[in-house]
């Protein structure tokens, strides 16, 4: 326990348990809401109980990561039209979609087991229950019901489990959850964040399923008290993870960030300047790429740092590469149809670079990627998973006329290592990349403009369009975090100790770019 | 083949009304493909103890069945207590009168109280009257209050469950009792002292009850009347000196275990035998 890190996890857990205990809850609430009378309706209805079992069971075969994904667009489309036709739009993001993926996840095991439970009822008791006089309702509530208990609690318990532990999956689509460790730890290699989300969400799913058994003990077997005890503690348990998360006074200002180390970082030193300025903030760190830049369209979060090339290529589907400051001031435009403010560039890249050690490229005298084409025919190159799909790699190509003798795609940590062994003798990695410095590499300059720009740019939802506070918060920042910062910055955070906790690099980095 | 009620040699023990009257009372399953009760006329008066047997698919459980509306009928009338019982509803018919399950019917997750209140507390009665009615009840069917009110059904003999059956059958103080094979499922001493107890029961109380059964032996022993169904027909309808005198080869068939049962026995214990 003398690892900061611990207590760093520990500061989190009031706001990371609360969250994910309210939208497991909500979400299980709502999942029962819905499946316990569809499964009555159904019990007696075979056609439509085979089309229910089927659905939920196609549901269950989408992995929860991809169904808490989809809900967000679905919802933003609907949220669109609501405010089009009613006039009301909501939020898309974070609780609502993680609440209904949840819910429609949690119903297959309590539409299975209340159809089977209800249906495993003895004939005979069924018979009897319509003979000593009682309507169908009574037959349902004081007969059926109380039987088919044992089986619908194990289906409610089976859900409950599930949806405790697919919570951790909503932190890609803006919901704080006890996945917000595990997103976190696994790209910033905090092992010490990783352990803690599991074990923590496996406790929750644990007490949860234990006061469930005793609630389902004590309808069983008619004891008030256990079934009292048993609602008590779930009760307990709800309002002891809300209290502190009422209790705190509500962040109006939300810094987002993507699922890499570098934006955990940078959301963390945005968040440590607008809190410094004495704003309210909160960071959602790990959205996914698809989702960010929507969530800040529709004011979810406030600001975040997003690269000039990718929203070129990925959000505005441009297939040609312009230069640096026309591609800038381009978007700058685009983005203000959308209200989206672009506030300005950091002074890093985080694009794709030719890299190789820099005591060879001083041998041979390469310093730019001209340089290289007249050696390439006799040397290797390794990329990522998409690099050579990308058309990137074509500019590259065409502009310098490189051939190489072999092409090979790598796990991109490994790249670095290999480069610098001499395993291949170019890489394609990324500017920023902490590893460069690590292995001492250098960057190949790109004299003709073959790679896109990939400046890192903050960029204002519409609401914080003319915050004078925030902008003025953010303003040391622009211009002021180049490459050689940023690198180090990224491989400090890459490390596995103290030190490179998002914060901690976050502060390094503040003090480094000469802030007081 | 089916005699008058009133001209029947004992006609003097029938009141005028009957209690429960099948009037040409149809009923087939399966769109007409099975017929299970084709054409049945039957009249039950009150304070009668009838039996009514056959084999498996005969159609005598389904003539049951069609008193208290568990079947609904194709065609015929069928009147309870004077009242048509198409003409009422369903369930408060249901209510009013009691009905004893093949091997008990009782429900697993309430009580032996719990089960034998059911009707008192569909029909609403205050608790403590219920509470009341229950202590009564099974003193009646001889359990042990103390002993049994608390237990679950399976903690239960057979002959226990089946006595709780016919309590819970009591409960709300019916006129009429219908009682399908109620002790079909019991060895033959606990059947007996079942039998008798029922007997009894139905004497003191006043109730009108319908049994049905598949053995002759008990339904004679029991029974004021004997009713015989045969795919669907009822076949013959009357006392055991009635039905010996029916010509009916079925119905002699019925008769003949019986009978031979009655003459074994008078030799192996004759009556004047002493201790």
């Amino acid at each position: 326990m003398s690892d900061p890190r611990w207590s760093e996890a520990l500061a989190h857990l009031p706001d990371y348990l609360g969250n994910h205990v309210r939208v497991s809850v909500a979400a299980l609430a709502l999942g029962l809401l819905i499946s316990l009378p569809l499964a009555i309706i159904a019990r007696n209805r075979p056609v439509l109980r085979g089309a229910l079992l089927g659905l939920a069971s196609i549901v269950q075969t989408v992995p929860g990561l991809a169904l808490l994904a989809l809900f967000y667009p679905l919802l933003l489309a609907l949220t669109a039209v609501t405010a089009a036709w009613l006039g009301f739009s909501f939020s898309a993001f974070g609780f609502l979609p993680a609440v209904l993926a949840l819910a429609l996840y949690s119903m297959l095991p309590v539409l299975r087991n209340t159809i089977t439970g209800l249906s495993g009822v003895d004939p005979a008791v069924l018979e009897a229950a319509e003979g000593v006089g009682m309507t169908p309702r009574q037959s349902l509530t004081m007969v059926e019901l109380p039987l088919a208990l044992p089986v619908m609690m194990a289906g409610i318990r089976t859900a409950a489990v599930w949806v405790i532990g697919t919570a951790t999956l909503s932190t890609p689509i803006g919901q704080t959850s006890l996945g917000n460790y595990i997103f976190a730890g696994l790209q910033t290699q905090n092992w010490v964040f990783v352990l803690f989300g599991c074990f923590a969400a496996a406790v929750l799913a644990l007490v949860v399923d234990q006061l469930l058994a005793l609630i389902e003990n004590g309808l069983r077997n008619r004891s008030r008290v256990r079934a009292a005890l048993g609602g008590l503690g779930i009760a307990v348990l709800i309002a002891a993870t809300l209290v502190p998360a009422l209790a705190r006074p509500h962040a109006r200002y939300v810094v987002g960030a993507k699922t890499f180390t570098e934006q955990y970082v940078l959301s963390a030193l945005m968040a440590h300047r607008l809190q410094a300025a004495g704003l309210p903030t909160t960071t959602r760190a790990g959205l996914g790429s698809n989702v960010i830049f929507d969530a800040l369209a529709a004011g979810d979060i406030d600001v975040y740092v997003d690269y000039s090339g990718t929203l070129w290529a990925n959000q505005f589907h441009h297939a040609d590469i312009r230069p640096r400051a026309e591609l800038l001031s381009e978007l700058k435009t685009t983005l203000a149809k959308q209200d989206i403010t672009l506030f300005g560039e950091l002074g890093f890249e985080n694009a794709y670079a030719l890299v190789m050690p820099k005591k060879r490229a001083d041998q041979l005298g390469i310093h730019s990627i001209a340089d290289l084409a007249s050696r390439a025919a006799t040397m290797s190159i390794a990329g990522d998973y998409e690099f050579f799909s990308r058309p990137e790699w074509a500019g590259i190509q065409q502009a310098y006329g490189l051939t190489f003798r072999a092409q090979r795609t790598m796990q991109p940590d490994f790249m670095y290592a290999a480069v610098a062994s001499g395993e291949v003798d170019v890489i394609a990695g990324y500017t920023s990349d902490g590893l460069i410095a690590k292995y001492d590499l250098v960057t190949l300059a790109d004299d003709r403009h073959a790679i896109p720009p990939y400046d890192a740019i903050v960029l204002l939802s519409p609401k914080r369009r003319d915050d004078e506070v925030l902008k003025a918060a953010l303003r040391p920042l622009l211009g002021k975090i180049g490459i050689a910062e940023m690198r180090e910055a990224n491989l400090r955070a890459s490390g596995n100790d103290a030190a490179s906790s998002p914060d901690a690099v976050a502060r390094w980095l503040w003090e480094r770019i000469g802030g007081k | 083949m089916v005699r008058d009620l009133r001209s029947s040699s004992n006609g003097q023990r029938m009141p005028a009304t009957p209690l429960i009257a099948y009037a040409h009372v149809d009923k087939s399953f399966d769109n007409g493909r099975v017929v299970a009760v084709d054409d049945v006329s039957l009249e039950v008066a009150e304070g009668e103890f009838l039996a009514v047997v056959g084999g498996s698919g005969s159609g005598k459980t389904t003539l049951l069945r069609l008193a208290n509306r568990l079947i609904e009928a194709d065609r015929g009338q069928i009147a309870v207590e004077g009242e048509d019982v198409s003409r009422v509803d369903p369930i408060l018919l249901r209510r009013r009168i009691g009905y004893v399950f093949q091997s008990g019917g009782l429900f697993p997750h309430l009580t032996v109280a719990g089960n034998i209140g059911i009707t008192p507390r569909l029909l609403g009665w205050p608790q403590a009257e219920i509470s009341a009615r229950v202590d009564e009840l099974l003193d009646l069917v001889r359990l042990d209050r103390a002993q049994h009110r608390d237990r679950l059904p399976h903690e239960l003999s057979g002959g226990q469950r089946q006595r709780v059956g016919v309590a819970r059958a009591l409960a709300a103080k019916p006129r009429i009792v219908l009682m399908d094979e109620p002790f079909g499922a019991l060895d033959p001493l606990t059947r007996d002292a079942l039998g008798d107890d029922y007997r009894t029961l139905h004497r003191e109380l006043g109730l009108t009850t319908v049994m049905i059964t598949h053995d002759m032996t008990e339904a004679l022993l029991l029974a004021d009347r004997v009713a015989v169904m045969r795919g669907g027909r009822l076949l013959a309808l009357g006392t055991a000196a009635e039905l010996a005198r029916n010509t009916d080869a079925y119905v002699g068939e019925l008769l003949r275990t019986p009978r031979r049962q009655a003459e074994r026995l008078g030799a192996l214990l004759p009556r004047d035998a002493t201790a």
